[in-house]
């Protein structure tokens, strides 16, 4: 016999209140990370120049550009996820803990915020 | 001490053992990697301030102790990914079993070092000049 409600059993969320998500969504990113990130560092190391104006150049490409989103995006959540993990290994009282998964879930939305507005900014021709 | 049984800590885990050093290796990666999510977006809004906001942020990025930072986040970052593959694998059932699990773990361990020296010398060969 199990002492779970049907609606539990339903939703599948168990103790944690919100089931497989947060490990299911900590494949997702990892998955589209590998080929972001690769890409992010063999272009990296192809471009002539660590300049500013070889920068703006490759920046200013639209592949280049969403693709910079995707990993700054991708990245970030990925990042969010685990730290949040590390936090809830270590971190104890759940006074202070709770605090830590705030600060760090802003940290992450800033970052991603930030990391986008860059983007988008020098994609656009926006940088000075 | 209490007499109840107690759950493993650190003084009862064998330190050396592959794999505890490998899980471990790769939280520690993952955390670095995290603050080079820090880098890379202080970096991009660098670039996006504009060509003198650059050359500010590029004098605290070619300070010396910086090199020390960068490889380090090439190490996290060939590390994770391989060790990462490792786990989307086992995520599907397979390689679970010891003897599996040894071998991947040599794998891991002997591909990221190769990804890491390609990646440094690319940098050190490649010679990145930031103007």
């Amino acid at each position: 016999m199990s002492l779970r409600s049907p609606l539990g059993r339903v939703l599948g969320a168990g103790a944690a209140g919100d089931g497989v998500r947060h490990w299911w969504q900590q494949r997702l990113t990892s998955v589209a990370l590998v080929p972001l990130t690769v890409w992010f560092v063999v272009s990296l190391l192809a471009l002539p120049s660590l300049g500013h104006a070889t920068l703006v150049a490759w920046m200013s490409q639209s592949s280049t550009a969403l693709l910079l989103i995707l990993l700054v995006l991708a990245a970030s959540w990925h990042s969010q996820l685990g730290v949040r993990v590390v936090i809830e290994d270590y971190v104890h009282g759940s006074g202070t803990r709770t605090l830590c998964l705030v600060l760090i879930g802003f940290a992450h939305v800033l970052l991603a915020a930030a990391g986008m507005f860059a983007i988008l900014r020098v994609a656009f021709g926006g940088a000075p | 001490m209490p007499t109840r049984p107690l759950s493993p800590h650190l003084s009862v885990y064998r330190m050396y053992r592959y794999t505890l050093a490998t899980s471990i290796t790769n939280r520690f990666t993952a955390m670095a990697l995290s603050l080079g999510l820090l880098l890379l977006v202080y970096w991009l809004m660098a670039i996006a301030g504009g060509a003198r906001s650059y050359a500010r942020a590029v004098q605290v990025l070619t300070l010396p102790l910086m090199k020390l930072v960068y490889a380090a986040l090439i190490v996290a970052f060939s590390y994770h990914l391989v060790a990462g593959l490792r786990h989307l694998v086992w995520d599907t059932g397979r390689g679970l079993e010891r003897a599996q699990s040894q071998r991947s773990a040599w794998v891991v361990v002997t591909v990221s070092i190769v990804l890491m020296l390609l990646i440094g010398w690319r940098v050190l060969c490649g010679g990145m000049h930031t103007s």
